[in-house]
């Protein structure tokens, strides 16, 4: 299984070399890999339906116990199915939609990235494992949105997508690791065995919430649905397959999977009945305002995420069935209307639904895949969104008595709006008079408008035997999440009973509801009024607030001049040192170790003060570098005296050659910047820093003689430096012998150093080459 | 001046072992030389002199001092141990992976110092 989910990793890499193949009509081979998969998981059906579960594990990194482990049970297989088989739909789709765009082996990459990071959320039993994946999905999902990177309203989206997907997925690391601490493993099967234990711990209320914040990112529940409508901006195969079949869906995947786990408490029931009970209700009313024909569909989406959300929570097992279901029929019916929408503004240029009118003249194909996708989603009876709310309604109205009531009416609203919005979008643009701007309109090529027809066709096929659908997948799904053996019987007719009514009247209700709204642009701005206060407008807030605090702070403390990096290094180190100082005790000076001064360390002592005054006085540039070289040496004839000869020669030929390299840099300094010397203020401070800097120092220096050291180093290095080193000279065999290694990596760096010198030059002298 | 120094920097190389001098230092004293001489010729006559630009001396000597450092392995021995021949030459004294990793480091030197000072003369003006 390992290879299956890597496999689309690998290919995405694949095509960086070979791009330009892909890029020709060959792009459509690429689809051979999603139906190849396809294939594999749908002979796992008849295994893995009896209630069976496939486990694989491989070792990554044993120590932090962060393992391949894959595990394939009901709920995983069918999200596999979802990934693979819309995959290669959209794979099929996309090799003509993308046609002669210059990105588009890049898209494929990516989409095959994706496809690769989603089997691996589905697929992983380890949730460390799980949460990589997950951040992956997040990454790939990101490159897609902003695919029309030069446009800049998609590159906003990628990024408002990517920051609060990414938000939500850190807090769903601290509630894995939270979880994983309490139950000891991190393996999800073995977390299954212990809920007990994770439910009566103290800290259960937060690792759901951590866990609840990173499924409703993930999931675009309210308040973080926004970065959905926004993620619209990417091409429509990406929208279509991301972003209402599969990467949206992993929250609900991540909910499902721990309900074992987590679930059946009321805290986690009642969070997630709210949470996407108002999701659900404020999205579908939204969708109904909507112009852009995407727009529609991405509401209508974040509610039907909210429908499911609504129906985990509720965790009766009819809701729970309701919610399996309600997965695969919302996923055939979005991604058709998603191709369909996408065929439209292909042809027409346009998604606005207020010009788009009557295009069954034209695209009658396209129209029919669209009518039979409007009609699964508004639950028209032998379609499969007919069994989907059949399901739904009877879950809510077999809830408990007290809830039921309101449970359906939330429903019921719900639905209402989303038949409204099904109708707009898959119905609308092909109904009245056509439009005369698009009487040119042609049919497309065959592989864009035949992979929307056959998901809409499936929908149906699937609605006339829902058997299928029942025996084979959902009693797995089922038994995935509850853990008990189970056969679900989904059919057609359940006798004319109050969940048959509901479902008419709801049908009649939206398709009158759809009559009388037509979209305009009028009552859109009346509800852009209240943007101000949407979650929206929040989140842009705080992060227009992080751009101007960083902005404030790297001119502040990077304001390039490298005399004030100095200085703010400087008096940070001294606060430090000062710090330490002042606890450590006074200062001892044990005058009788003290070697005596001799003459010449006196003339040296007074050379090196003279050198330092006219350095610090002088205003020549020029002078005050030869001063410091003075200093310099006068250091080395230091090192002399103390019989240190190899120190001294370097740092002589040192010095000698930084003179050199000051003169070359002098003469390319601009002219007028002149020394501090006038401004008094800045000189005594300067001054103040330098001294205390010393100062400090010196004192720790004085401080080291007083620690008792231990000379065996120095000795075993005498006494083996002439055995083992063969040399006389102890400084140059540790160099070169005993501490081979740090000298190895002196000269490395001193090569990076004039790798910098060099390029930084050259390429400066490249750039106004230019100009 | 400039034969003198170079030989003078050799000098320091191989005494190193026995007497203070060593691959840094005969690295310095050798940039020197060259650089003496660009002061008094300029710096293009200079960079005729040398057959490779200062750049390539880097990877060479980096070349050379890793070569000393892993050639033990080819012995089976861990890496950085010292290989000797058996017999000192004269002058020179022992000869072995020790005194290449310091040529490495001659040449590495001689390479960085020449690079930052002839790139910052050669394309300042």
């Amino acid at each position: 299984m390992l290879s299956i989910v890597l496999s689309g990793l690998i290919i995405s890499c694949l095509l960086v070399p070979f791009g330009k193949f892909f890029r020709s009509k060959w792009s459509l081979s690429l689809a051979v890999l999603p139906l190849a998969l396809f294939t594999y998981f749908a002979g796992q059906i008849p295994y893995i339906s009896k209630g069976n579960t496939i486990i694989e594990s491989y070792q990554w990194v044993p120590s932090l116990s962060i393992n391949f482990d894959f595990s394939l049970n009901g709920l995983s297989l069918l999200f596999s199915l979802l990934i693979t088989g819309i995959g290669s739909i959209i794979f099929i789709y996309a090799s003509s939609y993308l046609k002669g765009h210059i990105y588009q082996d890049r898209f494929l990459g990516y989409s095959c990235l994706f496809m690769s990071a989603m089997l691996g959320v589905v697929l992983s039993d380890n949730i460390l494992l799980l949460f990589v994946f997950w951040e992956l999905t997040s990454i790939s999902s990101f490159f897609l949105i902003g695919f029309n990177n030069d446009n800049s309203e998609s590159r906003k989206s990628a990024i408002t997508a990517l920051s609060i997907t990414g938000l939500g997925g850190f807090f769903l690391l601290a509630g894995l690791i939270l979880m994983s601490q309490v139950a000891g493993t991190y393996s999800i099967g073995k977390l299954v065995e212990s809920s007990q234990l994770i439910i009566d711990h103290q800290y259960y209320p937060i690792i759901i919430a951590l866990v609840f914040i990173g499924a409703f990112t993930k999931s675009a529940q309210f308040p973080f649905h926004f970065w959905l409508p926004g993620a619209m901006k990417a091409p429509t195969p990406v929208s279509a397959y991301l972003h209402s079949a599969t990467m949206v869906k992993a929250g609900i995947f991540l909910l499902a999977r721990f309900t074992p786990v987590l679930g059946g408490t009321d805290a986690w029931s009642w969070t997630l009945m709210i949470v996407g009970g108002f999701t659900m209700i404020y999205a579908a009313f939204h969708s109904l305002f909507r112009t852009d024909l995407k727009g529609v569909l991405a509401y209508s989406t974040i509610s039907a995420l909210g429908i499911l959300t609504f129906l985990i929570g509720m965790g009766s097992e009819e809701a729970l069935i309701a919610a399996c279901t309600f997965i695969v029929v919302h996923a055939l019916y979005k991604a058709t209307l998603f191709l369909v929408t996408g065929i439209i503004d292909h042809e027409t240029g346009t998604r606005d639904l207020t010009q788009l009118s009557g295009l069954r003249a034209v695209l009658a194909p396209v129209f029919i895949a669209g009518l039979l996708a409007a009609l699964s989603s508004a639950g028209l009876p032998l379609s499969i969104g007919f069994i989907g709310k059949d399901l739904i309604y009877e879950a809510t109205l077999h809830a408990d008595p007290t809830m039921s009531m309101y449970l359906t009416a939330a429903a019921i609203v719900t639905n209402i709006c989303l038949v409204a919005a099904g109708f707009m979008a898959g119905i609308r643009p092909f109904t009245g008079k056509l439009n005369p701007a698009y009487e040119k309109v042609h049919l497309p090529h065959a592989t864009m408008w035949v992979p929307p027809l056959i998901l809409a066709v499936l929908g149906f096929i699937l609605g006339f035997f829902p058997g299928i659908l029942g025996k084979y997948v959902v009693s797995a799904v089922l038994n995935g999440m509850t853990g008990m053996p189970a056969a679900v019987d989904l059919k057609i007719w359940h006798g004319f009973n109050l969940v048959l009514m509901l479902s008419i009247g709801t049908l009649a209700a939206g398709a009158f509801l759809y009559f009388l709204n037509k979209p305009n642009t009028g009552s859109l701005k009346i509800l852009e009024r209240f943007n101000r206060l949407s979650p929206q407008a929040v989140f842009g807030n705080i992060s227009g607030l992080f751009v101007s605090f960083s902005e404030r702070y790297t001119n502040l403390f990077h304001n390039g001049f490298l005399r004030s990096y100095l200085f703010k290094i400087i008096v940070f180190a001294e606060i430090l040192l000062l710090y330490e100082l002042l606890i450590g005790g006074p200062i001892y000076i044990d005058y009788d170790q003290l070697s005596p001064v001799t003459f010449y360390e006196a003339v040296n002592v007074f050379i090196l003060i003279g050198a330092l005054i006219m350095t610090v006085t002088t205003s020549s540039r020029l002078t005050a570098v030869v001063g410091t070289s003075v200093i310099g040496y006068a250091i080395c004839l230091m090192f002399v005296f103390y019989s240190a000869p190899d120190l001294a020669i370097t740092q002589f030929t040192i010095d000698t050659l930084t003179v050199v390299l000051f003169v070359f840099v002098l003469f390319n300094l601009p002219s007028f910047l002149n020394f501090s010397s006038n401004n008094k203020a800045t000189v005594v401070r300067d001054a103040f820093v330098a001294i205390s800097f010393g100062a400090i120092l010196s004192i720790i220096a004085i401080k080291v003689l007083q620690v008792p050291t231990t000379i065996d180093i120095s000795d075993y290095y005498g006494k083996y430096a002439y055995e083992l080193g063969k040399g006389k000279n102890v400084v140059n065999v540790i160099l070169v012998d005993f501490r081979g290694f740090d000298t190895m990596f002196e000269i490395v760096v001193l090569s990076i150093a004039a790798l910098g010198v060099y390029s930084l030059l050259k390429l400066r002298l490249k750039s106004s080459e230019k100009e | 001046m400039l034969p003198i120094l170079l030989l003078f920097s050799a000098f320091l190389l191989l005494r190193g072992h026995y007497h203070p001098g060593g691959g840094f230092v005969g690295g310095l004293v050798a940039s020197i030389a060259f650089v003496l001489h660009s002061f008094a010729y300029g710096t293009d006559n200079t960079m005729k002199l040398l057959w490779y630009k200062p750049l390539t001396l880097i990877p060479i000597g980096l070349i050379i001092a890793s070569a000393a450092m892993f050639a033990p392995v080819l012995f089976g021995l861990p890496v950085m141990t010292g290989l000797w021949f058996d017999q000192p030459i004269p002058v020179i004294g022992m000869i072995g992976s020790a005194l290449f990793f310091d040529l490495g480091v001659y040449l590495v030197v001689i390479g960085v110092v020449l690079t930052i000072l002839f790139t910052i003369s050669l394309y300042t003006h």
